[in-house]
Protein backbone atom coordinates (compact mmCIF):
# COMPACT_ATOMS: atom_id res chain seq x y z
CA UNK A 1 0.00 0.00 0.00
CA UNK A 2 1.01 3.26 -0.61
CA UNK A 3 -0.34 6.58 0.93
CA UNK A 4 0.33 10.23 1.11
CA UNK A 5 -1.16 13.56 1.65
CA UNK A 6 -2.67 15.87 -0.58
CA UNK A 7 -4.27 19.33 -0.29
CA UNK A 8 -7.83 19.18 -2.65
CA UNK A 9 -9.94 21.82 -2.84
CA UNK A 10 -8.36 23.40 0.23
CA UNK A 11 -9.22 20.46 2.40
CA UNK A 12 -6.16 17.46 3.62
CA UNK A 13 -7.29 14.30 2.53
CA UNK A 14 -5.32 11.09 3.23
CA UNK A 15 -5.10 8.90 -0.21
CA UNK A 16 -3.79 6.08 -1.36
CA UNK A 17 -2.01 5.34 -4.53
CA UNK A 18 -3.59 2.87 -7.24
CA UNK A 19 -1.21 0.49 -9.33
CA UNK A 20 -1.42 3.33 -12.48
CA UNK A 21 0.59 5.81 -10.11
CA UNK A 22 -2.89 7.74 -9.40
CA UNK A 23 -3.80 9.53 -6.60
CA UNK A 24 -7.54 7.79 -5.26
CA UNK A 25 -9.27 9.46 -2.26
CA UNK A 26 -11.08 7.48 0.58
CA UNK A 27 -14.28 7.43 -1.68
CA UNK A 28 -12.37 5.78 -4.42
CA UNK A 29 -12.44 8.51 -6.73
CA UNK A 30 -9.43 8.64 -9.02
CA UNK A 31 -7.68 12.13 -9.24
CA UNK A 32 -5.25 14.12 -11.84
CA UNK A 33 -2.25 15.02 -11.64
CA UNK A 34 -2.29 18.93 -11.21
CA UNK A 35 -6.20 19.18 -9.70
CA UNK A 36 -4.07 18.62 -6.18
CA UNK A 37 -1.25 19.54 -4.35
CA UNK A 38 0.60 16.81 -2.68
CA UNK A 39 1.99 17.41 1.00
CA UNK A 40 4.07 15.83 3.13
CA UNK A 41 3.30 12.42 3.64
CA UNK A 42 3.55 12.26 7.64
CA UNK A 43 3.42 14.77 10.35
CA UNK A 44 5.82 13.96 13.25
CA UNK A 45 9.37 14.48 14.56
CA UNK A 46 11.51 14.93 11.40
CA UNK A 47 15.59 13.07 12.70
CA UNK A 48 18.13 13.45 10.11
CA UNK A 49 21.55 11.57 10.03
CA UNK A 50 24.24 13.57 9.32
CA UNK A 51 27.33 11.41 7.38
CA UNK A 52 25.53 8.10 7.72
CA UNK A 53 27.59 6.65 4.13
CA UNK A 54 31.24 6.40 4.86
CA UNK A 55 31.79 7.87 1.21
CA UNK A 56 30.18 10.97 2.41
CA UNK A 57 31.79 11.56 5.20
CA UNK A 58 35.47 11.42 3.24
CA UNK A 59 33.64 13.75 0.77
CA UNK A 60 33.32 16.38 3.50
CA UNK A 61 36.48 15.31 4.98
CA UNK A 62 35.21 13.82 8.18
CA UNK A 63 35.97 10.69 9.95
CA UNK A 64 32.96 8.92 10.33
CA UNK A 65 31.10 9.19 13.79
CA UNK A 66 31.41 6.47 15.80
CA UNK A 67 27.80 6.98 17.19
CA UNK A 68 24.55 8.14 14.98
CA UNK A 69 25.61 12.17 14.35
CA UNK A 70 21.33 13.14 14.80
CA UNK A 71 19.75 15.97 14.51
CA UNK A 72 16.44 17.97 14.17
CA UNK A 73 13.98 19.79 11.99
CA UNK A 74 11.21 21.32 12.37
CA UNK A 75 8.22 21.48 10.59
CA UNK A 76 7.90 24.17 8.64
CA UNK A 77 11.01 22.99 6.50
CA UNK A 78 8.88 20.10 5.23
CA UNK A 79 7.29 20.11 1.50
CA UNK A 80 5.64 17.47 -0.46
CA UNK A 81 6.30 16.23 -3.97
CA UNK A 82 5.99 18.61 -7.14
CA UNK A 83 7.05 21.57 -4.81
CA UNK A 84 9.51 24.48 -5.00
CA UNK A 85 11.91 25.03 -2.74
CA UNK A 86 13.68 28.28 -2.60
CA UNK A 87 17.74 29.60 -2.88
CA UNK A 88 18.46 32.11 -0.88
CA UNK A 89 20.04 35.28 -2.30
CA UNK A 90 24.07 36.03 -2.15
CA UNK A 91 25.10 32.05 -1.78
CA UNK A 92 27.15 29.41 -3.41
CA UNK A 93 26.83 26.40 -2.05
CA UNK A 94 23.57 24.93 -2.60
CA UNK A 95 23.38 21.04 -2.71
CA UNK A 96 20.62 18.31 -2.10
CA UNK A 97 20.82 15.21 -0.67
CA UNK A 98 18.92 12.17 -1.83
CA UNK A 99 17.87 9.86 1.43
CA UNK A 100 15.72 6.98 2.15
CA UNK A 101 13.38 8.68 5.33
CA UNK A 102 11.81 5.67 7.36
CA UNK A 103 8.84 6.06 8.64
CA UNK A 104 7.57 4.80 12.62
CA UNK A 105 4.31 2.71 12.69
CA UNK A 106 3.79 2.73 16.23
CA UNK A 107 4.92 4.02 19.68
CA UNK A 108 8.44 2.87 20.50
CA UNK A 109 10.23 3.57 23.38
CA UNK A 110 13.30 1.68 24.40
CA UNK A 111 12.89 -0.97 21.67
CA UNK A 112 15.79 -3.61 21.77
CA UNK A 113 17.61 -3.91 18.33
CA UNK A 114 16.14 -7.28 17.56
CA UNK A 115 12.60 -6.15 17.66
CA UNK A 116 13.41 -2.34 15.90
CA UNK A 117 12.13 -4.02 12.34
CA UNK A 118 8.65 -3.88 14.03
CA UNK A 119 8.03 -0.14 14.36
CA UNK A 120 8.96 0.55 10.76
CA UNK A 121 5.61 1.57 9.39
CA UNK A 122 7.13 2.58 5.85
CA UNK A 123 9.16 4.41 3.58
CA UNK A 124 9.09 7.49 1.76
CA UNK A 125 11.99 9.58 -0.01
CA UNK A 126 13.71 12.70 1.39
CA UNK A 127 15.96 15.81 0.04
CA UNK A 128 17.73 17.29 2.80
CA UNK A 129 18.92 20.30 1.27
CA UNK A 130 21.46 21.72 3.09
CA UNK A 131 22.93 25.86 2.63
CA UNK A 132 26.33 25.12 2.80
CA UNK A 133 27.72 29.05 3.07
CA UNK A 134 25.84 28.90 6.43
CA UNK A 135 27.33 26.15 8.23
CA UNK A 136 29.62 27.22 11.18
CA UNK A 137 30.41 23.06 11.33
CA UNK A 138 31.35 23.23 14.95
CA UNK A 139 28.28 24.79 16.25
CA UNK A 140 26.16 22.04 15.51
CA UNK A 141 24.35 21.44 12.16
CA UNK A 142 22.91 24.99 12.79
CA UNK A 143 19.13 25.03 11.45
CA UNK A 144 19.96 28.37 9.31
CA UNK A 145 21.60 25.38 7.27
CA UNK A 146 18.92 22.91 7.44
CA UNK A 147 15.72 23.92 8.32
CA UNK A 148 14.77 26.02 6.57
CA UNK A 149 11.28 27.21 4.87
CA UNK A 150 10.93 24.99 1.76
CA UNK A 151 14.19 23.08 2.08
CA UNK A 152 13.32 19.58 2.45
CA UNK A 153 10.76 17.91 -0.09
CA UNK A 154 9.74 14.90 1.07
CA UNK A 155 7.21 12.08 -0.42
CA UNK A 156 5.78 11.44 -2.77
CA UNK A 157 3.90 8.94 -0.60
CA UNK A 158 4.86 6.33 2.30
CA UNK A 159 5.35 2.71 1.10
CA UNK A 160 4.17 -0.01 3.59
CA UNK A 161 7.24 -1.89 5.19
CA UNK A 162 6.04 -4.98 4.11
CA UNK A 163 6.96 -4.03 0.39
CA UNK A 164 10.51 -3.37 0.84
CA UNK A 165 11.98 -6.52 2.27
CA UNK A 166 15.44 -5.45 2.30
CA UNK A 167 15.51 -1.79 3.06
CA UNK A 168 19.47 -2.14 3.19
CA UNK A 169 20.09 -2.83 -0.69
CA UNK A 170 18.24 0.06 -2.58
CA UNK A 171 19.57 2.48 -5.17
CA UNK A 172 19.91 5.93 -4.81
CA UNK A 173 20.39 8.10 -7.16
CA UNK A 174 19.99 12.12 -7.66
CA UNK A 175 19.27 13.53 -11.31
CA UNK A 176 19.54 17.63 -11.71
CA UNK A 177 17.78 18.61 -15.26
CA UNK A 178 17.53 14.56 -16.13
CA UNK A 179 21.33 14.10 -15.96
CA UNK A 180 22.55 11.42 -13.25
CA UNK A 181 24.44 13.21 -10.55
CA UNK A 182 24.43 11.36 -7.09
CA UNK A 183 24.36 7.14 -7.00
CA UNK A 184 24.78 5.02 -4.06
CA UNK A 185 23.44 2.27 -2.28
CA UNK A 186 22.08 2.17 1.17
CA UNK A 187 24.03 -0.84 1.52
CA UNK A 188 26.55 1.54 2.35
CA UNK A 189 24.89 3.16 5.51
CA UNK A 190 27.08 3.22 8.48
CA UNK A 191 24.11 3.03 11.23
CA UNK A 192 21.34 1.03 9.54
CA UNK A 193 17.30 1.18 9.92
CA UNK A 194 16.93 -1.01 13.21
CA UNK A 195 20.05 0.41 14.87
CA UNK A 196 18.58 3.99 14.44
CA UNK A 197 15.07 2.83 15.66
CA UNK A 198 16.29 1.36 18.45
CA UNK A 199 18.82 4.50 19.06
CA UNK A 200 16.72 6.98 19.00
CA UNK A 201 13.74 4.90 21.04
CA UNK A 202 16.21 4.41 23.92
CA UNK A 203 16.85 8.61 24.42
CA UNK A 204 12.85 9.22 23.70
CA UNK A 205 9.48 8.16 22.76
CA UNK A 206 8.83 8.06 19.34
CA UNK A 207 5.46 8.01 17.76
CA UNK A 208 3.66 7.27 14.62
CA UNK A 209 4.44 9.77 11.88
CA UNK A 210 8.20 10.06 12.90
CA UNK A 211 10.67 10.75 10.19
CA UNK A 212 14.05 9.12 10.47
CA UNK A 213 16.40 10.62 7.24
CA UNK A 214 19.08 8.22 6.93
CA UNK A 215 21.77 10.57 5.18
CA UNK A 216 23.21 10.73 2.00
CA UNK A 217 25.94 9.16 0.05
CA UNK A 218 28.66 10.62 -1.76
CA UNK A 219 27.78 13.01 -5.14
CA UNK A 220 26.76 16.61 -4.32
CA UNK A 221 26.74 19.22 -6.43
CA UNK A 222 25.43 22.51 -6.51
CA UNK A 223 21.79 23.71 -7.65
CA UNK A 224 20.51 26.80 -9.26
CA UNK A 225 16.97 28.65 -9.54
CA UNK A 226 15.10 27.14 -12.66
CA UNK A 227 16.78 23.31 -11.99
CA UNK A 228 14.69 20.41 -11.57
CA UNK A 229 15.72 18.12 -8.89
CA UNK A 230 14.75 14.35 -8.90
CA UNK A 231 15.47 12.05 -5.85
CA UNK A 232 15.14 8.46 -5.69
CA UNK A 233 15.17 5.52 -3.77
CA UNK A 234 14.45 1.96 -5.70
CA UNK A 235 11.70 0.53 -5.00
CA UNK A 236 10.26 3.40 -2.93
CA UNK A 237 9.57 6.29 -4.94
CA UNK A 238 10.79 9.23 -7.27
CA UNK A 239 10.38 12.73 -5.73
CA UNK A 240 10.49 16.26 -7.95
CA UNK A 241 11.04 19.28 -7.10
CA UNK A 242 12.32 22.88 -8.15
CA UNK A 243 14.70 25.79 -7.33
CA UNK A 244 13.72 28.86 -7.33
CA UNK A 245 15.00 32.33 -6.70
CA UNK A 246 14.21 34.21 -2.93
CA UNK A 247 12.67 36.79 -5.31
CA UNK A 248 10.63 34.53 -6.71
CA UNK A 249 9.50 32.75 -3.81
CA UNK A 250 8.89 36.17 -1.60
CA UNK A 251 6.31 37.02 -4.54
CA UNK A 252 4.47 34.18 -4.33
CA UNK A 253 3.89 34.47 -0.69
CA UNK B 1 -4.82 37.96 30.88
CA UNK B 2 -3.24 34.77 31.35
CA UNK B 3 -4.00 31.80 28.85
CA UNK B 4 -3.83 28.42 29.76
CA UNK B 5 -4.29 24.45 29.21
CA UNK B 6 -6.53 21.64 30.48
CA UNK B 7 -7.83 18.64 29.19
CA UNK B 8 -11.00 17.19 30.19
CA UNK B 9 -12.75 13.95 28.61
CA UNK B 10 -9.64 13.76 26.27
CA UNK B 11 -10.38 17.23 24.68
CA UNK B 12 -7.82 20.05 25.12
CA UNK B 13 -9.94 23.43 26.79
CA UNK B 14 -8.26 26.45 26.55
CA UNK B 15 -9.07 28.68 29.29
CA UNK B 16 -8.37 32.28 30.58
CA UNK B 17 -7.59 34.20 34.10
CA UNK B 18 -7.22 37.89 35.05
CA UNK B 19 -5.26 36.79 38.22
CA UNK B 20 -2.81 33.66 39.19
CA UNK B 21 -4.82 32.47 42.37
CA UNK B 22 -7.90 32.22 39.86
CA UNK B 23 -6.11 29.06 38.65
CA UNK B 24 -6.19 25.78 39.89
CA UNK B 25 -2.83 25.19 40.44
CA UNK B 26 -2.85 21.31 41.88
CA UNK B 27 -2.34 20.06 38.52
CA UNK B 28 -3.74 19.08 35.13
CA UNK B 29 -2.69 21.67 33.42
CA UNK B 30 -1.02 20.92 30.07
CA UNK B 31 2.18 22.69 28.47
CA UNK B 32 0.89 25.80 28.29
CA UNK B 33 1.77 26.45 24.11
CA UNK B 34 1.44 23.26 21.87
CA UNK B 35 3.31 24.72 18.31
CA UNK B 36 7.27 24.01 17.50
CA UNK B 37 9.32 24.75 20.59
CA UNK B 38 12.75 26.28 19.62
CA UNK B 39 15.80 27.60 21.87
CA UNK B 40 18.54 29.94 21.48
CA UNK B 41 21.69 28.20 22.61
CA UNK B 42 24.69 30.26 23.93
CA UNK B 43 22.55 33.20 24.35
CA UNK B 44 23.66 33.86 28.10
CA UNK B 45 26.32 36.31 28.86
CA UNK B 46 27.70 34.30 31.64
CA UNK B 47 27.61 31.30 29.64
CA UNK B 48 28.83 32.70 26.76
CA UNK B 49 31.50 34.59 28.43
CA UNK B 50 32.74 30.63 30.24
CA UNK B 51 33.32 29.45 26.75
CA UNK B 52 34.89 32.65 25.12
CA UNK B 53 38.32 30.46 25.26
CA UNK B 54 36.88 27.65 23.32
CA UNK B 55 35.49 29.75 21.23
CA UNK B 56 38.82 30.56 20.01
CA UNK B 57 40.40 27.44 20.31
CA UNK B 58 40.57 24.35 17.73
CA UNK B 59 38.30 23.16 16.64
CA UNK B 60 35.92 26.07 16.91
CA UNK B 61 38.34 28.61 15.90
CA UNK B 62 35.91 31.95 15.92
CA UNK B 63 33.05 32.31 17.98
CA UNK B 64 29.83 31.58 16.59
CA UNK B 65 28.21 34.20 13.52
CA UNK B 66 24.41 33.77 14.30
CA UNK B 67 22.51 32.41 17.27
CA UNK B 68 23.01 28.85 17.46
CA UNK B 69 19.44 27.21 17.56
CA UNK B 70 18.19 23.99 18.81
CA UNK B 71 14.35 22.23 18.72
CA UNK B 72 12.86 20.86 21.92
CA UNK B 73 10.25 18.01 20.65
CA UNK B 74 6.59 17.55 21.56
CA UNK B 75 7.72 14.90 23.93
CA UNK B 76 9.88 16.81 25.84
CA UNK B 77 6.67 19.18 26.60
CA UNK B 78 4.86 18.62 30.04
CA UNK B 79 2.93 21.15 31.71
CA UNK B 80 3.01 22.35 35.64
CA UNK B 81 2.92 19.93 38.09
CA UNK B 82 3.73 17.10 35.99
CA UNK B 83 6.87 14.63 36.41
CA UNK B 84 10.28 15.70 35.17
CA UNK B 85 11.45 11.94 34.56
CA UNK B 86 15.51 11.41 34.73
CA UNK B 87 17.86 8.70 33.73
CA UNK B 88 19.88 7.30 36.52
CA UNK B 89 22.67 5.99 33.81
CA UNK B 90 23.44 9.39 31.87
CA UNK B 91 25.36 11.84 34.36
CA UNK B 92 23.61 14.58 36.19
CA UNK B 93 20.45 15.95 35.11
CA UNK B 94 20.12 20.24 34.62
CA UNK B 95 17.48 22.58 35.55
CA UNK B 96 17.29 25.22 32.49
CA UNK B 97 15.10 28.16 33.54
CA UNK B 98 14.27 30.52 31.03
CA UNK B 99 11.56 33.24 29.40
CA UNK B 100 9.38 31.56 26.80
CA UNK B 101 8.39 34.18 23.94
CA UNK B 102 4.88 32.57 22.85
CA UNK B 103 4.14 33.70 18.87
CA UNK B 104 0.85 35.45 18.87
CA UNK B 105 0.45 35.66 14.84
CA UNK B 106 2.58 33.99 11.55
CA UNK B 107 5.83 35.46 11.91
CA UNK B 108 7.86 35.40 8.27
CA UNK B 109 10.70 37.75 7.74
CA UNK B 110 9.90 40.36 10.68
CA UNK B 111 12.38 43.41 11.41
CA UNK B 112 13.62 43.84 14.70
CA UNK B 113 11.33 46.97 14.88
CA UNK B 114 7.87 45.16 14.19
CA UNK B 115 9.44 41.85 15.97
CA UNK B 116 7.31 42.42 19.18
CA UNK B 117 3.99 42.87 17.18
CA UNK B 118 4.26 39.16 16.76
CA UNK B 119 4.27 37.87 20.82
CA UNK B 120 1.19 36.76 22.11
CA UNK B 121 3.15 36.52 25.10
CA UNK B 122 5.66 35.20 27.98
CA UNK B 123 5.54 32.30 29.49
CA UNK B 124 8.20 30.65 32.09
CA UNK B 125 10.31 27.36 30.56
CA UNK B 126 12.85 25.09 32.77
CA UNK B 127 14.83 23.90 29.47
CA UNK B 128 15.79 20.25 31.36
CA UNK B 129 19.22 18.97 30.16
CA UNK B 130 21.80 16.33 30.51
CA UNK B 131 24.89 17.89 30.85
CA UNK B 132 26.41 19.00 27.32
CA UNK B 133 30.44 17.39 26.65
CA UNK B 134 30.05 19.16 23.37
CA UNK B 135 28.53 22.71 22.22
CA UNK B 136 29.57 21.96 18.61
CA UNK B 137 27.10 18.61 18.63
CA UNK B 138 23.55 18.25 18.05
CA UNK B 139 22.05 18.27 21.25
CA UNK B 140 19.30 15.63 20.99
CA UNK B 141 20.65 12.96 23.50
CA UNK B 142 20.77 15.70 26.23
CA UNK B 143 17.84 17.58 25.19
CA UNK B 144 15.41 15.66 23.78
CA UNK B 145 14.31 13.24 26.44
CA UNK B 146 10.79 12.64 27.01
CA UNK B 147 9.51 15.16 29.91
CA UNK B 148 12.55 17.64 29.40
CA UNK B 149 10.60 20.61 29.03
CA UNK B 150 8.09 21.47 31.42
CA UNK B 151 6.28 24.79 30.23
CA UNK B 152 3.41 26.84 31.85
CA UNK B 153 1.81 27.31 34.40
CA UNK B 154 0.33 30.04 31.34
CA UNK B 155 1.05 32.73 29.10
CA UNK B 156 0.95 36.05 29.99
CA UNK B 157 -0.59 38.77 27.37
CA UNK B 158 2.53 40.65 26.57
CA UNK B 159 0.34 44.08 27.10
CA UNK B 160 0.32 42.95 30.34
CA UNK B 161 4.43 43.20 31.30
CA UNK B 162 6.03 46.28 30.75
CA UNK B 163 9.22 44.87 30.00
CA UNK B 164 10.00 41.72 29.53
CA UNK B 165 13.48 42.01 28.99
CA UNK B 166 14.05 42.76 32.47
CA UNK B 167 13.07 40.15 34.88
CA UNK B 168 14.11 38.58 37.89
CA UNK B 169 14.26 34.60 37.08
CA UNK B 170 14.67 32.34 40.07
CA UNK B 171 15.20 28.54 40.49
CA UNK B 172 14.32 27.17 43.49
CA UNK B 173 14.93 23.38 44.18
CA UNK B 174 12.62 21.98 47.26
CA UNK B 175 11.94 25.68 48.11
CA UNK B 176 15.93 26.67 48.64
CA UNK B 177 16.88 29.69 46.19
CA UNK B 178 19.41 27.98 44.56
CA UNK B 179 20.08 29.96 41.03
CA UNK B 180 19.17 33.36 39.93
CA UNK B 181 19.54 35.37 36.64
CA UNK B 182 17.39 37.56 34.93
CA UNK B 183 16.25 38.03 30.69
CA UNK B 184 18.36 40.72 30.88
CA UNK B 185 21.62 38.52 30.30
CA UNK B 186 20.22 37.93 26.51
CA UNK B 187 23.10 38.24 24.45
CA UNK B 188 20.65 38.50 21.16
CA UNK B 189 17.23 40.51 22.60
CA UNK B 190 13.65 39.32 21.91
CA UNK B 191 13.66 41.25 18.88
CA UNK B 192 16.80 40.22 17.28
CA UNK B 193 15.60 36.33 18.29
CA UNK B 194 12.30 36.76 16.40
CA UNK B 195 13.79 38.77 13.06
CA UNK B 196 16.80 36.28 13.05
CA UNK B 197 14.69 32.83 13.13
CA UNK B 198 11.83 34.30 11.05
CA UNK B 199 14.31 35.14 8.36
CA UNK B 200 14.13 31.24 7.63
CA UNK B 201 11.52 29.70 9.19
CA UNK B 202 8.28 30.83 9.62
CA UNK B 203 6.50 31.03 13.37
CA UNK B 204 3.12 29.38 13.42
CA UNK B 205 1.07 30.95 16.26
CA UNK B 206 1.49 29.15 19.09
CA UNK B 207 5.33 28.43 18.64
CA UNK B 208 7.50 29.13 21.14
CA UNK B 209 11.23 30.31 21.78
CA UNK B 210 13.64 29.60 24.90
CA UNK B 211 15.69 32.91 25.25
CA UNK B 212 18.06 31.37 26.66
CA UNK B 213 19.25 29.45 29.50
CA UNK B 214 22.17 29.85 32.24
CA UNK B 215 25.74 28.33 32.51
CA UNK B 216 24.37 24.55 34.08
CA UNK B 217 26.73 24.44 37.43
CA UNK B 218 26.16 22.26 40.28
CA UNK B 219 23.36 24.90 41.54
CA UNK B 220 20.79 23.59 38.83
CA UNK B 221 21.53 20.08 39.16
CA UNK B 222 18.13 18.49 39.50
CA UNK B 223 17.70 14.83 41.39
CA UNK B 224 15.17 11.98 41.55
CA UNK B 225 12.70 13.24 44.52
CA UNK B 226 13.57 16.85 44.10
CA UNK B 227 10.65 19.86 43.53
CA UNK B 228 12.10 22.00 40.87
CA UNK B 229 10.68 25.64 40.55
CA UNK B 230 11.27 28.32 38.00
CA UNK B 231 10.18 31.57 38.99
CA UNK B 232 9.79 34.36 36.31
CA UNK B 233 9.29 37.97 38.35
CA UNK B 234 5.18 39.37 37.13
CA UNK B 235 5.01 36.04 34.85
CA UNK B 236 4.89 33.22 37.65
CA UNK B 237 6.22 29.76 38.84
CA UNK B 238 6.16 26.45 37.44
CA UNK B 239 6.60 23.51 40.04
CA UNK B 240 7.75 20.18 38.42
CA UNK B 241 8.73 17.20 40.62
CA UNK B 242 11.66 15.09 39.80
CA UNK B 243 11.12 11.19 39.73
CA UNK B 244 13.33 8.14 38.33
CA UNK B 245 12.59 7.39 34.44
Amino acid sequence: MKRARILFNEETLNVTINNEGKVVTEKGTVLEEGSFTWLPPCEGKAFVLAINYADHAAELSFKAPDEPLVFLKSSNTLIGHNQKTYQPDNIDFMHYECELVVVIGKEAKNVALEDAMDYVGGYTVGNDYAIRDYLENYYRPNLRVKSRDTCTPIGPYIIDAAEIPDPHNLAIRTYINGELKQEGSTKDLIFNVPYLVSYLSNIMTLTPGDMIFTGTPEGLAHVYPGDEVIVEVEGVGRLKNTIISETDYLNSL
Amino acid sequence: MLHYKTRKNDQVINLQAKAPFEVALEGGLLPAVNGAVIGVALNDKILYQSLEKQFNEKPHISPPKTPVLHIKTDNTHIGYGDAIRIPSDMGAVFAGPSLGIVIGKKACRVTEETALDYVQGYTIVNEVSLAETSFYRPAVKAKCRDTFCPIGPWVMDATDLDSPQNLAIKTYINDTLCHETSSNQMIHSIEQVIAYISSFITLEVGDMIIAGTPLRTESLEINTGDVVMVEIEKIGRLVNPVVAE
